[in-house]
Order: structure tokens, then C-alpha cells, then sequence
């Protein structure tokens, strides 16, 4: 299996404060990677860096084959292979369900709108919201809105989906319906990188799970070994608080 | 003891209360409306002053006699939250009401009653107290169209009506062209519009003869330097308000200059300066019309006013937003345009709204540079020495003018607020 994300070495700081510190990350296609550890480790950084929202000041990032530097150009032909979810959902509120989803297909991709509009449909109705497409995002519960934004990423036919905490700002009932969805998009073979406390989901869908802390990769191992064999005693402490 | 309690009042016989309590109160307005109406006074034989505040008196006895709570009349627990909570909510609702009382006669004897319209000179107007209409009446032509000839009034006239009907057009698209909506008014309506003006009210072609903007004046002026300054200087504010955010230090860095410079003058050196040293800067032949470099120098300075509005409302999105549209892979033009400035201009309409109006309120500055626009012809007509003396009528009249623009653009732009609204 080729690798389809590649880092190396990959080193950032926030000012003085080092966020991420010589991070080896390999992934094949259709892995899927659940990261996990706590909060202020760089978790959401690793992966905010491999579409480019942050930047790395050292190493190498490589995504299906383009390297990311300062000298990319063409940035935004990467991010729209790389789909991403976030925490706080980020619809934009000022456009019907439907509209957030055929936004960028139609103006990026430059998908005519009738077909945009019907590939849309089609991935809400993968979510389970396709009644709500004419709505506003602020009429929507929160997981809802959760799966919109799953719906929104998937409509640019993204090679990579990046997830980050997408259900720490749900209420309790709501998670399972975002899970639920993002349990479906693992079935069908995307490559995920998931950023998450829900470990649950960790060991129904991941085939490796990362364990950070501090800004580094402390351990990486497939997942029941993970779970099963902890080698770490920083992942053997945080999995008996997280379990 | 019992002169207090004959004040408070009871549940057991609210009723009694009331009547005698609204009574009071009715009392008290009707001496303040005697009084002002027909000068009469029933009550001389108090002294001085308790005479002056026996309405108010009165009034706030009557006032206190109905304050109970729950009474159980809806319209007497309204009277009571609403303006008659303690009794300095009642003494402050008493004056506003008498106050009024006493405004009405004396303004409307000298603006409607004993006001005169007839007639065309000043001669129909000797003798009375009151406003006399008769010098806006002669003078409304100048008012409106400024010392533009009178036989071509009409063009002026015509051309309001063509660009008034040509902003209706998006009433009516529909389906596909609705698309082209913001296309038609952010390029083609101001093209439209310069092109009527220019070859309407400027003429010299077509058979139309020349009139040279010196001449335009009045209300048309107002409105067309108002339009071109709104207009224009909108997108230029944009533009600046996002050169402000740019992170290209040399993009920012001009941006912040521009909109700090002309922040720091005030709107009349620079009217002042587009009319007189501008022009000494050009090549000798080349000649910038007036009118031109006014409203260039209008956009220029409010353009820095709404790229400061503008940017308050870039500053109050989250950060989130930038994100989202990035990981979709839009650039920096297609985010702004598409998912950043559609909410940021929905945030500052009412910002916007408040600009727009000092603009046009700002116009009448334009005399500095010898452009007279209704407040302009005001000041002519009333230094007029067969005139003299009418200053008054015409600043009512401006003023009514000024506002019925203003209230109308207030309004509008409420409409657009709840119509742009979603919830978040």
C-alpha cells in the first residue's frame, strides 16, 4: 500500500512554545488513523497542518504525491482533495443547508449546479438530513449540523477526510449520530484521520491509533494492541482515565 | 396623616379612586390646553407660582391617587408601568404632555394658520405673524433644480424618472436573471446612470443643449452627488477594509495610511482642496470638471469611513469561517466573496446605514467649492435683498426635506436587516 499522507520530521511552533516536535506520520490509502490524547498535545495542529490551515516551520508534509511548503502553489487544489470536519461545525449560516454543500463544488470544482445540487442530495441523504436541505444552519440541532458539515466536506469528492473532535461540542444524545455517520464513510473505504475522545469509535473503525502528548507521536500501534497492550506508561495512565 | 392617606389608594374602593384620580388628571391637561389654546386662565386668584404649577399639581395628585398595583384594569396597570411607576415618572410624563400642549398653538398659528402662500412677492406676505410659504413657493425651482435654465428643467425631470425606473429592474427579474443582480448594480446602474446624467442633464449632444455644472444646483444636486458618493465610495470601502486585513504588509500597510489619512482631514479642506489645488497639479490643458472632483474627493473621504464599518464587521466573524471555506479549497476571493463579506456586510448594515446618511447630510458642504445644492440656494435666496428676512421658512423647509430623505434611507436599510436575517 502506497502512503498517501507522508510526514516527516515535522516540527512547529506557536511563537516560542513548540507545538508539534518531530512528527513521523504515515498513512495509507483507505486507513483509517484515530488520534487521541490530551487536550494541548497538538492533536488538532497535526492534522490542521495537513491541509495547510496551519504551517509547519520544519520537515515534510506530503499529500497524495504534492509536498507542502511556502512555494505550493495551487494550496487550494490539495485542500479540496482533503476534507474536513471541525469541532464547532462551521456552516456558514448564511446559506441554506443545501447551498453550504453545493458552494464549493460549484465554484471551485466548477460542477454545473443542477449536478451539484443532485450529488449534494445525495450525500445528505447519506447523513440522514435530506429533509433538512432547504433549512438554515441555525435551525438544525447541533449534531444535525454536525452531519451537514460531514455532508458539506464529502460533496467536494475529497480523496482524505481530516476530523477534528467532531462531536466534543454535541450533546451526549447527538454523538451517536454523527458516529453513526462517520462509522458509514469508514465502510465505504475513505481514508480518515480522526481526531477524537470517543474511543468506542476508535475500536469499531480505526486500524492504528496515534497516541499524543505533548507535541509528540508517544505511541502508534495497531488498534487492539492499543487498547490491549498499552507500551507507554503516559498512554497506559491516560487510557485508565479515559476508559 | 390622613391628607396622605386620603392620596394612597385601596383595593376595596379602587373604583373611587379612579374616577376622582383621572378626573384630577383631566383637569390638569385641560387648564394646560385652555391656557395654551384660548389664553385663559381660571385659576389668577392663586399666587404666582402656585398658579404656574396648579396643572402639574393637580395633575400628579390625580396621577398618585390611581397608582396601585394590579389593579386589575388593563389599561390602568399599563398607565401605571408604563409612565406612572413613581412620582417622578409622573411629574416627567406631565411636563412632556403639557409642554406639548403649550408648542402646538404658537407652531401651528405661525406654520399653517396664519401663514401666507398666495400671491408672488413679498408684498402678499407683509403683515402677517406667521411662515410665509409664498417664498418657497417662488423660489421652489431654485430650490429644486438650482440655477439650471428653467426652459430645461425638464431634462433634469426625465432623467430621475429613466434612472428612478432603471433601479426597479430587480423587482422584476426573474429566474435566470436574478443571477445577474448584483452584476447590474454593483457595475452596470452606475454606468447606466453616469451616462443619463452626462448626456441628459449635461447635454451637448443629441440636439441638447450644453448647461455647465456651475448651473446645476438645488435638491437634483444633492441627490447627484449623493447617488455617485454612495455609489462609489461603497466597493472602494470594501476594498480598503479588506487591503486592511490583508496579510501582505504592503497591501496593509497602504490600506492603513489611506484610511488613516483621510480619517484625519476634515471633508471641507478637502472639498476645498479638490476645487483649488488639484487642479494646479494637472498638465496645464488637461481640465477635470467641478462637479467630478467634488464627488471624486466625497468618495475618497467616506470610502475610509465604511472600510473602518466594513472591517468591524470582518473582525466579528469567527475564525472558524476562514477555516471552513479554506478546507473547501476556495481561494482568498472566492472565501470573501462568497462566505466572508456576505456575512460581514449583513453584520454592518446598520454601520453602513449611518454613514450613508452623514453623507448626504455632508453634501451641503459642497458650497465651499461654489456648488450650491438645496442648502446652498437657501443661503442665496435668503441674502436676496428682495427676500430678506424669509431664513427661517427655508430651513424648516430643508430640514423637512433632509429628513424625509433620510428617514426614508433609515427605513430601508431596516428592511434589508430583517430581510438578510438568519439565525446564526
Amino acid at each position: 500500500m502506497s502512503a498517501i499522507i507522508e510526514m516527516k520530521e515535522v516540527n512547529k511552533w506557536f511563537g516560542d512554545f513548540q507545538v508539534l516536535k518531530d512528527i513521523n506520520l504515515e498513512v495509507a490509502e483507505k486507513q483509517k488513523i484515530v488520534v487521541c490524547g490530551p487536550s494541548g498535545s497538538g492533536k488538532s495542529t497535526l492534522i490542521r497542518c495537513i491541509n495547510r490551515l496551519e504551517e509547519h516551520q520544519k520537515g515534510t508534509i506530503v499529500v497524495d504525491g504534492n509536498e507542502l511548503s511556502e512555494k505550493t502553489k495551487d494550496i487550494e487544489k490539495i485542500r479540496a482533495e482533503v476534507g474536513m470536519v471541525f469541532q464547532q461545525f462551521n456552516l456558514f449560516p448564511h446559506l441554506s443547508i443545501l447551498d453550504n454543500c453545493t458552494l464549493a463544488p460549484i465554484w471551485v470544482k466548477k460542477t454545473p449546479k443542477k449536478k451539484a445540487e443532485e450529488f449534494a442530495m445525495r450525500q445528505l441523504d447519506q447523513v440522514q438530513i435530506a429533509d433538512q436541505a432547504a433549512k438554515f444552519p441555525g435551525q438544525l440541532s447541533g449534531g444535525q449540523q454536525q452531519r451537514a458539515a460531514l455532508a458539506r466536506a464529502l460533496c467536494m469528492e475529497p480523496k482524505i477526510m481530516l476530523f477534528d473532535e467532531p462531536t466534543s461540542a454535541l450533546d451526549p444524545e447527538m454523538i451517536k449520530e454523527v458516529l453513526d455517520a462517520m462509522v458509514n464513510l469508514a465502510k465505504q473505504g475513505m481514508t480518515m484521520i480522526v481526531v477524537t475522545h470517543e474511543m468506542g469509535f476508535a475500536k469499531e473503525v480505526a486500524d492504528e491509533v496515534v497516541f499524543m502528548d505533548e507535541g509528540m507521536i508517544v505511541e502508534k500501534a495497531k488498534t487492539k494492541e492499543f487498547f490491549d497492550n498499552p507500551k507507554n506508561e503516559r498512554t497506559k495512565l491516560f487510557l485508565s482515565q479515559i476508559l | 396623616m390622613n391628607n396622605i392617606n386620603i392620596l394612597k389608594p385601596n383595593r376595596e374602593n379602587f373604583k373611587i379612586f379612579l374616577y376622582i384620580g383621572s378626573t384630577l388628571v383631566f383637569l390638569g391637561i385641560f387648564d394646560v390646553f385652555l391656557r395654551s389654546f384660548f389664553n385663559l386662565n381660571f385659576v389668577t386668584f392663586l399666587p404666582g407660582i402656585i398658579n404656574f404649577l396648579f396643572p402639574l399639581i393637580l395633575g400628579l395628585a390625580g396621577l398618585q391617587m390611581i397608582r396601585l398595583e394590579y389593579s386589575g384594569l388593563k389599561s390602568v396597570d399599563l398607565i401605571n408601568r408604563s409612565v406612572n411607576n413613581n412620582t417622578f415618572n409622573a411629574a416627567l410624563t406631565l411636563s412632556i404632555i403639557f409642554l406639548a400642549l403649550l408648542a402646538i398653538p404658537p407652531s401651528l398659528n405661525w406654520m399653517i394658520l396664519d401663514a401666507n402662500i398666495s400671491g408672488n412677492t413679498k408684498e402678499a406676505c407683509a403683515g402677517s405673524e406667521g411662515a410665509c410659504w409664498t417664498y418657497i413657493k417662488v423660489w421652489f425651482r431654485r430650490f429644486m433644480y438650482g440655477m439650471y435654465p428653467n426652459e430645461f428643467h425638464w431634462r433634469i425631470n426625465v432623467a430621475f424618472i429613466i434612472l428612478i425606473s432603471f433601479a426597479f429592474v430587480g423587482f422584476f427579474a426573474k429566474g435566470k436573471f436574478k443571477n445577474y443582480l448584483t452584476f447590474y448594480y454593483a457595475i452596470a446602474y452606475p454606468i447606466i446612470a453616469f451616462l443619463i446624467i452626462y448626456f441628459l442633464i449635461s447635454g451637448g449632444s443629441f440636439g441638447l443643449e450644453w448647461v455647465e455644472t456651475n448651473a446645476w444646483g438645488g435638491l437634483s444636486l444633492t441627490f447627484i452627488v449623493s447617488f455617485f458618493g454612495l455609489i462609489f465610495c461603497f466597493p472602494l470601502g470594501m476594498i480598503f477594509a479588506l487591503g486592511r486585513r490583508s496579510e501582505l504588509p504592503m497591501i496593509r500597510y497602504i490600506s492603513i495610511g489611506y484610511i488613516e489619512f483621510w480619517r484625519g482631514v476634515p471633508l471641507i479642506t478637502v472639498l476645498f482642496m479638490s476645487s483649488v489645488m488639484f487642479p494646479m497639479f494637472l498638465p496645464a490643458d488637461t481640465f477635470v470638471d467641478k462637479l467630478v472632483r467634488v464627488v471624486a474627493a466625497i468618495v475618497l473621504f467616506e470610502a475610509a469611513y465604511v472600510a473602518e464599518v466594513i472591517r468591524g464587521g470582518l473582525q466579528a466573524l469567527p475564525k472558524g469561517q476562514y477555516d471552513a471555506a479554506k478546507s473547501l479549497g476556495m481561494g482568498y476571493w472566492k472565501m470573501q466573496i462568497f462566505v466572508i463579506l456576505p456575512q460581514a456586510l449583513k453584520l454592518v448594515i446598520p454601520g453602513i446605514a449611518n454613514t450613508f446618511l452623514a453623507l448626504v447630510k455632508d453634501t451641503p458642504l459642497i458650497f465651499v467649492v461654489g456648488l450650491s445644492e438645496v442648502v446652498g440656494m437657501l443661503q442665496m435666496a435668503k441674502t436676496n435683498p428682495k427676500w430678506l428676512g424669509y431664513a427661517m421658512e427655508g430651513y424648516i423647509f430643508a430640514s423637512i426635506l433632509f429628513w424625509a430623505i433620510c428617514y426614508a434611507m433609515s427605513k430601508y436599510s431596516q428592511y434589508l436587516e430583517l430581510k438578510y436575517k438568519t439565525d446564526r
